[in-house]
């Protein structure tokens, strides 16, 4: 068995190797070397498809060496569909079970088996989190420099530790919330580390959506939605969490499933992909809407206040713009606001080296991207800077500490939507 | 030392490259159905680190196969098996820029739309446009004497070449031509290397011209029921002595599958599209789009835009670009051809390709440069179909031969490298084709350099 040779081939054949996705994509502009390109990658796929390469080590490490940032699938005239293949291959790499350590199959088990399989234990280590940030403890640490006696590696791991917000979703959103005149009826996906690190964030796309006329269903304790499974080579426990998700909401009497985090609606939008036999997975994929993309077709209602925030520029997430092909709208929602100028920034759509686990398992590539987007950041001389993943929210605000404060189109909205009703 | 071993010494263990994983990858360039392994490629970052890879190849008697970033469309910087690779793409910097006599100097690897950009900074402009000039090397282009949107107007990367640096296949390090716009000193022996495709010697700096940024530019859009209409436009335009900088042609399914990608709302319902765009004084510049305008209204178009921002124009020229890469959505091969005709049989041409197909059940799309008669045929196939692979070159070879009747060339801009080989004899005749083998013999009697490309070094006869 073999998951590139049993896969349908013309997905691998449809690259034509014109090279047009190499200036777009990060790796390659680092290295200048063909392994590290998308048409060298497919290369080698096809090659192992047609039995003239293994599954080596060294295709193995260049699987994880790609950040799977989609640009090359922005940039490809020719449509191929490089996240379909990008998945089979780490799948493939993790089949074969050919990247040795028995360190990094602990922690794959640890996060992908046990973890991110359990909303109640994500929640609980949230929690726990939570208590240890409030608590001082975590300050104390750092003040003695503690985690400089752990080794290199988990002293930097330390400091990406995101800060938990004070309550999950669940304390902050009812289950059902109605606006005065309903006029769609959505369900909202809360997400996981969404759910535990930014809240926030979600009960902000709760008002916005209210704001707009859509009455929000909530279901409780929801799980990862499988996207940092799919991406890591763990397809059944991808197609699981895609089960769990489904079944949580009722999706004939929902207008649109909403989602709030790029990488996750990038994922949540391509079931059918995994589950090609379910009878419900092509009407949920076509439900599926990111927030600023929902609010765009159903009309957004601007706000007649300001937010706030008076310049900000907007960092797009990889999978929001490459994998959604949403670019105009949160644009859009952001300079419906008034008061607020918009700066476009330069290489706004250039991946912040976040790219899931990317800065865990690639530090060093990963911090080269950061200090890419830093820079372009400062030249727009903006003190905020919004985007909508909580993976680019966490790295640029570590990048960056103090210089400028990372917030979401969605906050800004509804700090907007919240003044307005203050002054009427 | 092994082969190997003394690559290594003469650049770093970082660039040499030998691993499986990483040879797979520089066994193919932008051509479909190419592809050979490699012994070993390596990144030279100088000049120095060039010549020191050909002696040591030579030495040892293995091939020397140059790319830039592998975007050809002939096979030229395909490998021979077991041959060494030099990519030049890190030697990407541009030395010079002299504004006093409109020049540019820069390495073999730097991008094309990086020298125009860093020209157009100053104020001036590097013209050739080859659709890959995003990404392919400067040095690739002029190997190849790449052409490419703007070639109506403002010729093809030859003309641009004012001098270069080359390591020839003895590992010597020669400086050809200078800043000098009139110089006959001797042999013009920059000419000679020139779309040489990597035979003759390895370009590895280069000395361009450039001309002053025209100040104004339109881009304008017609749209046609037939493809006739399309190409009478065309003739009617150079017929009244207008001379745009543009003159593209895409036919229905190129628009289509060009629409598929870009999303800027062409019109998929129409049998051809024609993109003009001229360029240089305000007052000129707006007097001849909008004589261009009327040409093509008079000539059947149904329908004429003129593109609202040098933004808009800019996304037309740019979808234009990725036309070859669009049409591969259709089908999982694509092969891509590069005949060209003088502008005179140029309808003439379009339907003998589009009949062609049409008799061997082939499906294809055409689009090309109008203005001067390159066309681009593009077969739209599946190579594990041989039986329909069979048909193509069948088609194939009558496209060439009726190209070649009516006195035009197998490649006006994709050059001969692989895959237009087996028809160069008959284009050149004995005679000139001797005469070229006779020059690869002189320069390089050992085969070092991309050999077996253009033609074959044994004659045949």
């Amino acid at each position: 068995m073999n998951l590139l040779r049993d896969m349908d081939y013309s997905v691998l054949q449809q690259c034509m190797h014109c090279g047009m996705c190499l200036p777009t994509c990060p790796t390659y502009v680092e290295t200048k070397r063909e392994k590290n390109s998308p048409r060298g990658r497919i290369a080698l796929m096809r090659s192992i498809a047609d039995g003239t390469s293994a599954v080596s080590e060294a295709f193995a490490d260049e699987m994880y060496y790609c950040l799977g940032c989609l640009a090359c699938q922005t940039a490809c005239p020719a449509g191929v569909h490089y996240a379909e293949l990008f998945e089979t291959a780490r799948a493939e790499v993790e089949r074969a079970n050919v990247l040795p350590g028995v360190e990094r199959g602990f922690w794959r088990w640890l996060a992908l088996d046990v973890i991110f399989m359990r909303p109640w234990m994500l929640r609980a280590i949230g929690i726990v989190l939570r208590l240890y940030q409030q608590s001082g403890l975590e300050a104390l640490l750092r003040r003695v420099r503690f985690f400089g006696l752990l080794p290199k590696k988990f002293e930097s791991l330390e400091k990406q530790t995101p800060r938990m917000s004070a309550a999950v979703s669940d304390e902050l959103i009812d289950v059902l919330e109605t606006p005065a005149e309903p006029r769609y009826r959505v369900g909202m996906l809360t997400g996981c580390v969404q759910d535990i690190a930014f809240s926030d964030v979600n009960r902000a796309t709760v008002d916005v959506l209210l704001a707009n006329g859509c009455e929000v269903v909530t279901p409780r304790s929801q799980n990862c939605c499988g996207s940092l499974h799919a991406h890591n080579g763990a397809v059944e426990n991808a197609r699981e969490l895609a089960l769990r998700q489904m079944s949580a909401f009722d999706l004939d009497s929902l207008d649109a499933i909403i989602t709030n985090a790029g990488g996750c609606g990038s994922h949540l939008k391509s079931y059918s992909h995994l589950l090609p036999d379910h009878p419900m997975a092509k009407k949920w994929d076509a439900k599926v809407k990111d927030i600023h993309e929902w609010l765009a077709a159903i009309g957004l209602r601007a706000p007649m206040a300001s937010c706030g925030v008076d310049r900000v520029t907007y960092h797009e997430s990889c999978h929001l713009c490459h994998g959604q092909k949403v670019t105009r709208q949160p644009r859009e929602l952001l300079k419906a606001i008034p008061g607020l100028e918009v700066v476009e920034l330069p290489e706004s759509n250039w991946c912040c080296g976040s790219a899931g686990i990317y800065n865990i398992t690639q530090p060093e590539q990963s911090q080269k991207l950061l200090e890419r987007k830093a820079g372009h950041i400062r030249t727009t001389g903006c003190k905020h800077v919004a985007t909508s993943n909580p993976g680019c929210h966490l790295q640029i605000q570590r990048g960056m500490n103090e210089e400028v404060q990372v917030t979401q189109p969605v906050l800004l909205l509804a700090a907007a939507y919240q003044r307005e009703s203050r002054q009427t | 030392m092994t082969l190997i071993e003394q690559l290594i010494a003469a650049t770093d263990a970082s660039r040499v490259l030998t691993q499986h994983e990483d040879l797979v990858v520089y066994g193919f360039d932008g051509t479909a159905a190419l592809k050979e392994m490699p012994a070993v490629v390596v990144l030279p970052r100088n000049t120095q680190e060039v010549a020191a890879c050909v002696k040591i190849a030579r030495a040892a008697s293995v091939p020397v196969v140059t790319r830039g970033s592998g975007t050809g469309l002939s096979g030229g910087s395909v490998p021979l098996p077991g041959c060494v690779v030099l990519t030049l793409v890190k030697m990407d910097k541009i030395i010079e820029l002299d504004e006093a006599n409109l020049t540019l100097r820069a390495q073999c690897g730097v991008i094309t739309k990086e020298i125009d950009d860093a020209a157009g900074r100053v104020g001036l402009f590097y013209p050739p446009d080859p659709g890959s000039m995003k990404i392919s090397t400067i040095g690739g282009n002029v190997a190849e004497n790449s052409g490419g949107l703007r070639g109506l107007k403002y010729g093809v990367t030859r003309d641009y070449v004012m001098g270069m640096e080359v390591v020839l296949p003895t590992g010597e390090i020669v400086w050809l031509g200078n800043k000098c716009v009139k110089d006959v000193a001797g042999y013009s022996m920059k000419d000679l290397f020139i779309g040489s495709e990597g035979t003759l010697g390895i370009i590895t700096e280069v000395l361009l011209k450039l001309v002053p940024k025209p100040k104004a530019r339109r881009t304008m859009l017609a749209l046609y029921d037939t493809m006739e209409a399309a190409a009478e436009t065309i003739s009617a335009i150079i017929a009244a002595k207008i001379i745009p900088c543009t003159l593209e042609f895409l036919d229905r399914m190129t628009v289509k599958c060009v629409e598929d990608f870009a999303r800027i709302g062409l019109p998929v319902d129409v049998e051809a599209v024609v993109l003009m765009e001229t360029d240089g004084h305000p007052a000129a510049v707006e007097e001849e789009a909008s004589q261009m305008m009327d040409l093509a209204r008079k000539h059947g178009a149904r329908e004429v835009k003129m593109a609202q921002s040098e933004a808009e124009g800019a996304t037309l020229a740019s979808a234009r670009r990725s036309a070859f890469s669009a049409l591969a959505r259709m089908k999982p091969t694509t092969i891509l051809e590069d005949v060209t005709v003088p502008r005179s049989e140029l309808t003439h041409m379009v339907k003998f390709i589009n009949d062609c197909a049409a008799r061997r059940g082939l499906m294809i799309g055409t689009f090309g440069h109008m203005g001067d008669g390159n066309l681009h045929p593009t077969f739209l196939t599946d190579e594990r179909n041989h039986e329909e692979m069979h048909r193509v070159e069948e088609a194939l070879e009558e496209i060439v031969d009726e190209t070649l009747r009516l006195g035009g060339t197998v490649t006006g801009e994709h050059g001969v490298g692989l895959a237009k080989k087996r028809f160069l004899r008959k284009q050149m005749g004995d005679g000139s084709y001797e005469l070229m083998r006779s020059v690869k013999m002189a320069l390089d009697p050992d085969a070092l350099l991309n050999p077996g490309k253009i033609f074959d070094l044994k004659s045949a006869s």
